[in-house]
């Protein structure tokens, strides 16, 4: 579980988003959605701990985000960036195996004991098949599972996704999202992602954070569409939300 | 368990072709004589040979075999921190650094410098003004890498600053005397025999410190692999790595270069090879092999180099570019192709 308390996220001196107060809770996926521009990648940043909060806190299981050492935090936040991942001669099972970092000695040699929850971790999303294959000859969904899996393997409470569905093809998007639906019911973590996915996002998601207009409302597809705050959100030109059946309509 | 097998076999290799170096040289002596010698006695009538080969092939041998695994190294180092598989001490410029400190010594200073009362001159001095800037070069990119997260500029930058430094040792060579420039074409030229027996202890313990420290950056290389980001989410220390990376590549370009000369393009194509040999990208085991490849290509090098076989020998800046080059080109070639 994650605590937002009075917190407020930005660079510098100059604050993007102010004074947030949110929980995200154990065993759900939640989803951030906002326009580019917004601070959707500077909470997820804030929240993985690679900058610091400008004011407020982050509590993490209840220990405050900043007084964790890097070593606590990597065994406590681990993340999937939007950033390519391309390593010559990588296989998934090393890529995989990367997520095992924070528990091993010092040349990072894998134990038995490592090596069975990597395989784990690759059987939970799915791609066993691929375990032997180079990370180069994957395709761009198949690649997003094995980030996914080496999220898994680092065996945090709490899983990061900065736009993993971006890039991605229709049914690559959908399988991806309904996966780390699955894992988070299955496995009681937090799994918290941005993306621009909104449709997809309104109906495989727990928890739904829109940021608009230098706020942030939350809740789920139901309490945000009765409130009239999710068709705020989709509404634009030639858009329309249909709160009935959860789609929109694009004319 | 195969790739072990290969680090095995590449050790082997390295050892037959020390044992080579050792009896084969530019000056013919048979091959029973050079063991004679090896196990202490002289050879009746050949006094010189005893001197050519415990004092000029053994040193020669132990210097190749370290500086081919000295530069295989940092190209290895380099290749990682810059996620780029085109770096190397000789692209990025950081030798040029180090040509550069050597220059205003032998050009400027005219091989001496003092500081107060302190004077220190000959190779000393050479060195420690290679270090400094290879040290230099090194912290400018590495500044740089912050602000230029493209890779190709970064390569760009490694140009010009080889440019730059060469238009400064080209001006340096305009006042200098003419035995100063003698001597810095001499070094320029590249040659495993600089160093000799007297040099050999302190170019051993300098190479020996580099490649130990490299060995301690094993973990961490691997994580960076993915990225700064996800190496400080896996809880490496970026910084304090960086700062390693910039101490280790310095030391060892800079011993390699102040006491061999420029030796270009083995620290950029030996890492290839070891993945090539090896088809991992883990350092737990590319590192072992990118040292050991790195040995025997030098070694293999300094081998051919006195392929005259009248007394004297190839400057080995000559021999390195015809091996290095077709290495460079498959790596161009194949990251096109995908």
């Amino acid at each position: 579980m994650i605590e937002l308390h009075n917190l407020t996220v930005g660079y510098g001196t100059k604050a993007i988003l102010s004074d947030i107060n949110q929980v995200l809770k154990a065993g759900q996926l939640v989803c951030l959605l906002g326009a580019n521009g917004v601070g959707k990648s500077t909470i997820l940043r804030t929240l993985a701990g690679f900058q610091p909060p400008l004011w407020g806190e982050v509590l993490i299981d209840g220990r405050n985000l900043s007084s964790l050492t890097l070593a606590e935090r990597s065994k406590a936040v681990s993340v999937v960036l939007t950033e390519r991942v391309e390593v010559p001669y990588m296989k998934v099972v090393d890529l995989v195996g990367m997520g095992r970092s924070p528990y091993t000695g010092f040349f990072g040699k894998l134990s038995e004991e490592d090596k069975d929850i990597v395989s784990e971790a690759i059987e939970m999303v799915g791609i066993s098949s691929l375990a032997e294959r180079t990370i180069d000859t994957l395709s761009d969904g198949e690649r997003q599972k094995a980030l996914l899996a080496k999220a898994l393997a680092q065996q945090t409470p709490i899983i990061l996704l900065d736009e993993p569905t971006a890039f991605l093809d229709f049914h690559a998007k959908v399988s991806t999202l309904r996966l780390m639906l699955r894992l988070a019911h299955e496995t009681n973590k937090t799994i918290f992602l941005s993306t621009h996915d909104v449709e997809m996002a309104i109906q495989l998601s727990d928890e739904l954070w829109i940021v608009q207009e230098k706020n942030i409302s939350t809740g789920t597809t139901a309490s945000l569409t009765e409130s009239g705050i999710l068709e705020r959100f989709l509404k634009g030109e030639g858009i329309s939300f249909d709160d009935k059946e959860l789609t929109l309509k694009i004319r | 368990m195969k790739d072990k097998y290969k680090l095995k076999l590449l050790a082997v290799l390295m050892v037959l072709l020390s044992i080579a170096n050792v009896l084969w040289g530019s000056l013919d002596i048979p091959i029973k004589d050079v063991w004679q010698i090896l196990c202490g006695n002289e050879i009746e009538g050949h006094p010189a040979w005893s001197i050519i080969v415990l004092q000029g092939r053994v040193p020669q041998m132990l210097t190749a075999l370290l500086t081919g695994t000295a530069l295989g190294t940092c190209g290895l180092l380099l290749q990682t921190a810059f996620r780029n598989p085109l770096a190397g001490p000789s692209i990025l410029g950081i030798d040029s650094g180090a040509n550069l400190g050597v220059a205003i010594v032998l050009l400027l200073l005219g091989g001496t410098a003092s500081i107060g009362s302190l004077t220190i001159g000959g190779h000393l001095l050479v060195v420690v003004a290679a270090m400094v800037g290879a040290l230099t070069i090194m912290a400018l990119l590495m500044l740089l890498s912050r602000l230029l997260r493209s890779q190709v500029m970064l390569l760009i930058t490694g140009v010009i600053i080889s440019y730059v430094t060469g238009s400064v040792i080209q001006l340096l060579n305009y006042s200098a005397t003419e035995q100063g420039v003698h001597s810095f074409v001499i070094w320029g030229m590249g040659n495993f025999a600089s160093v000799g027996i007297e040099r050999l202890p302190i170019f051993c313990t300098l190479s020996c410190i580099g490649l130990l420290l490299a060995l301690l950056l094993i973990k961490p290389l691997d994580a960076l692999l993915l990225g700064d980001r996800y190496a400080e989410n896996l809880g490496i220390r970026i910084g304090r790595v960086r700062q390693m990376l910039l101490l280790v590549t310095g030391l060892l370009t800079a011993t390699t270069t102040a006491f061999c000369g420029p030796i270009s393009f083995i620290g950029l194509a030996v890492p290839h090879l070891a993945r090539l040999t090896l088809g991992t990208s883990y350092h737990r085991m590319l590192m072992p092999a990118t040292m050991l490849i790195g040995a025997n290509l030098a070694l293999a090098c300094n081998l051919l180099s006195t392929l005259p076989r009248d007394g004297s020998i190839i400057p080995i800046s000559v021999i390195t570019p015809l091996i290095g080059a077709p290495v460079v080109l498959h790596v161009i070639l194949k990251n096109k192709a995908s």
